[in-house]
């Protein structure tokens, strides 16, 4: 006889990884293959719905949808990646540096990070482009900026919890110095932490990535995008409906796979704790 | 199955539980009485909380049950999760052993104890509170000091328990059970809520399991005992009859240890020159400021501590938690700047010393701390946790030496070489205490702190733990600095013992002397609360 009283929810974590696999993959394998040029136009066979030559139909100027998305999937992945790197690499050190010297530099850190997150996103992020152009790397600066400050709360917040353990005074006890316990002892027992962080992170990056692009501040044609896809797709939702479902569609799963994967492994993480 | 009386309040019959396919619980059977009191004993992995758990029926989900328990008669063992949601806080009261983690910390004491008896009962919010009030009263709460609009960090830890027993008391169970309710806290505290509980248990007819591992507690309170043993009772019967003639190897076992004092040999006190000496530390924290105008006077957890540690010697600085021994602790092992005062390790400033000279004091001084799970960095394996204070030698032994010595070690303290590559996670609480112990000995210090290192042991292996610090000292002259809020454990240890009371040093002298004839009021307390078997 026992009792239920927490079933593993693991459905979620499985399925969560399920999707974010096949989009990644996806984004990888449209890179040496899809079923016609993406960028190949043919008048002739513009706005088909879904049939058997093009599965998920044509676009107002003939180009293969199906195609496009994945050529697409490279933009959103990349975008997304290279923006949490920028965030992790930027905001890890300020959160440990914060949290291992306490008192100014903690306050002149997370203070610096307060007005990142005061400015509404999306304003500095057009700001960015306004300034800089746009295109895809200005879309990776802007979204990366935007996840420094997350990394450095995060990082720090679980290091201020690792600074309170006796291994943290026993290693200070064994004479080592701030810097050195902060890479040997605080940063590999809070990878799993971060690694959360990241994966929510990444799916805010898809959907910035593809917000940008929708306002045309992301990547810029002939780079495909499903941003960029949506934009193009609105103006004709009357005339063929389909053309916005599927990349909308895309994203919708993407960014659903990456917050059922980020919750499950957050879950995870707080059982084993 | 001695004592019980004719129609036991309740009633265990061939218990056996296993979590997956390991049994834990083996033919287990208990009887409580209105109005007893059951010291269920044993060491940690024994059985006792998940005995606990079982009759509250909060097994884990992957665990199987036979046998039956009754309360009042009434099978529980086949009521489904919300018949037992009733039972639960009605019929069944819980006492943890962390307060704070009981306790919502963002609710009033008041509105929690409410909240249990409107789960309940169908009374009407007021009726709720004044209930709620009187029962915060009954506990030794009452609405002047503690006011039931409190917050559980306000609290301290002997206050928030009793709001937990308040909790678990409010619709007068027949039963409460209570899983170590003392162990975290002072000998004082643990005193008081001791006997707070004897009188509930007493006054109100009300059953009482008492889940503990100290022997001297279960002496002081209990009416009958189990004795649990790897799942098992091993023997059962009323406390003062079995504590005389107990026959079990492992029952003896317990009591010779929680009687027993290390050997050693004579102290040696004031003739070795002196190791580490501390002058008038003073350790100040910012309060929280609560207006703008001015700050708020800052807290004074040390104030003006002077003590010496002569060569092989040890010495017990005792005191409760707030007393400003920890505070203290950081200061000696100069983790923390003290706001004044020196520390001065082998003749040299210790407490200023910066770079180079930091790091060769620190060769002196090494600590062993309170919590032996969270000492070591779990991703490192043993060799590396034990040889990370070669951090401070200026050429580093390579590995193969490192690795010898890590061996000789790890065999010193009672381990074997083999356990070098394995992770803190595979031992026991007793046995990362002898790795901190080989970790503090690597750098051949001349001191050793330790800072309440036996807290968290079971009696048994803190009789082990103490001893092999004793036959340590012996043969390799160290000198201890052992903080503890144990006096049990200082008595039986220390040369010399210093008592601690808000940040200063109240009295000190050769450890018997302060126990026999003690002269400070609040030694005479400490000791007075200390439960101590006869």
């Amino acid at each position: 006889m026992s009792i239920r009283r927490d079933r593993p929810r693991r459905f979620g974590l499985i399925a969560g990884a399920a999707l974010t696999a096949f989009f990644v993959a996806v984004a990888v394998a449209g890179q040496f293959w899809t079923p016609y040029d993406p960028g190949a136009m043919s008048i002739m066979d513009r706005l088909e719905a879904p049939n058997l030559r093009h599965w998920f139909g044509t676009d107002q100027l003939g180009r293969d949808v199906l195609s496009q998305l994945l050529a697409g999937a490279k933009t959103s992945v990349g975008v997304a990646l290279l923006s949490v790197i920028i965030g992790a690499l930027v905001g890890v050190p300020l959160g440990l540096m914060a949290a291992a010297r306490r008192g100014a530099v903690d306050e002149l850190i997370m203070r610096g990070n307060d007005l990142i997150f005061a400015f509404p996103s999306l304003l500095l992020a057009i700001l960015i482009t306004a300034a800089f152009g746009p295109g895809a790397v200005n879309a990776i600066i802007a979204i990366g900026i935007f996840n420094i400050p997350v990394f450095a709360r995060v990082t720090r917040g679980g290091a201020l919890q690792l600074w309170t353990r006796d291994f943290s005074s026993a290693a200070r006890v064994a004479g080592k110095g701030p810097v050195r316990i902060s890479l040997e002892h605080v940063l590999p027992n809070m990878v799993g932490l971060l690694i959360v962080q990241a994966t929510i992170q990444f799916s805010l990056g898809v959907m910035a990535e593809a917000g940008l692009s929708y306002v045309g501040l992301g990547a810029q044609p002939p780079t495909p995008s499903w941003g960029r896809m949506l934009n193009e797709a609105q103006t004709l939702t009357a005339l063929s409906p389909t053309l916005a479902l599927f990349p909308g569609l895309a994203v919708l799963l993407f960014v659903l796979g990456l917050n059922l994967l980020g919750d499950g492994l957050r879950r995870r993480q707080e059982r084993s704790e | 199955m001695t004592s019980a009386s004719a129609a036991p309040l309740l009633r265990i019959d061939a218990l056996s539980v296993s979590i997956g396919a390991t049994p834990i619980l083996k033919n287990l059977s208990l009887a409580v009485g209105a109005g007893e009191i059951l010291g269920l004993v044993g060491a940690s992995g024994s059985g006792k909380t998940l005995t606990a758990l079982a009759i509250m029926q909060l097994l884990p989900a992957n665990s199987t049950l036979t046998g039956e328990i009754r309360l009042r008669g009434e099978l529980l063992t086949g009521k489904s999760e919300s018949e037992m949601q009733s039972v639960r806080g009605r019929d069944l009261g819980l006492v943890f052993q962390e307060p704070m983690t009981a306790l919502n910390p963002l609710m009033q004491i008041g509105d929690q104890v409410a909240e249990t008896i409107r789960l309940h009962r169908s009374v009407s919010a007021a009726e709720a509170a004044c209930a709620a009030r009187e029962t915060l009263e009954l506990v030794g709460l009452p609405g002047g000091r503690a006011a039931p609009h409190l917050l559980p960090y306000e609290l301290s830890g002997g206050e928030r328990q009793r709001v937990a027993i308040a909790m678990a008391v409010a619709l007068n169970p027949p039963l409460l059970i209570a899983d170590e309710p003392t162990t975290a806290l002072d000998v004082g505290t643990q005193a008081h809520v001791l006997r707070l509980l004897q009188e509930l248990a007493h006054s109100r007819g009300m059953g009482l399991i008492l889940v503990t591992h100290d022997l001297a507690v279960v002496a002081l309170v209990t009416d009958r005992v189990a004795l649990l043993h790897q799942g098992e009772i091993v023997e059962q019967g009323a406390t003062a009859q079995l504590l005389r003639h107990l026959q079990h190897p492992y029952g003896r076992a317990l009591l010779a240890a929680a009687r027993s004092k290390p050997k050693r040999s004579a102290p040696r006190s004031g003739t070795a020159p002196p190791v580490l000496e501390v002058r008038d530390i003073v350790q100040e924290y910012p309060r929280r400021r609560r207006s703008l105008g001015r700050a708020p006077a800052p807290l004074r957890a040390v104030d003006g501590v002077s003590l010496t540690v002569h060569a092989g010697e040890t010495v017990g600085v005792v005191g409760e938690s707030g007393s400003g021994k920890s505070s203290l602790l950081r200061v000696i092992l100069a983790l923390e700047g003290a706001r004044g005062g020196d520390v001065i390790l082998l003749g040299e400033g210790f407490s200023d010393a910066r770079g180079r000279r930091l790091r060769r004091l620190r060769r002196g001084i090494q600590a062993v701390f309170q919590d032996p799970y969270g000492s070591f960095d779990p991703r490192w394996s043993v060799e590396r946790l034990i040889a990370e204070p070669y951090f401070l030698l200026d050429a580093p032994p390579d590995a193969a030496t490192r690795r010898r010595s890590v061996a000789g070690l790890l065999e010193l303290v009672g381990l074997s070489a083999a356990d070098a590559r394995r992770y803190p996670h595979e031992f026991s609480g007793g046995q990362r205490q002898r790795i901190a112990i080989a970790r503090a000995l690597i750098t051949e210090p001349a001191v050793i702190a330790f800072d309440e290192a036996v807290s968290a042991l079971d009696a048994l292996v803190r009789t082990q733990i103490l001893e092999l610090l004793a036959q340590l000292s012996e043969r390799l002259g160290l000198a201890y600095l052992f903080v503890s809020h144990d006096l049990n454990v200082v008595r039986s240890i220390a040369d010399r013992t210093y008592v601690m009371q808000h940040g200063r040093i109240v009295e000190h002298g050769p450890t018997e002397a302060i126990f026999t004839s003690p002269h400070h009021a609040y030694t005479r307390a400490l000791i007075a609360a200390a439960p101590i078997l006869s």
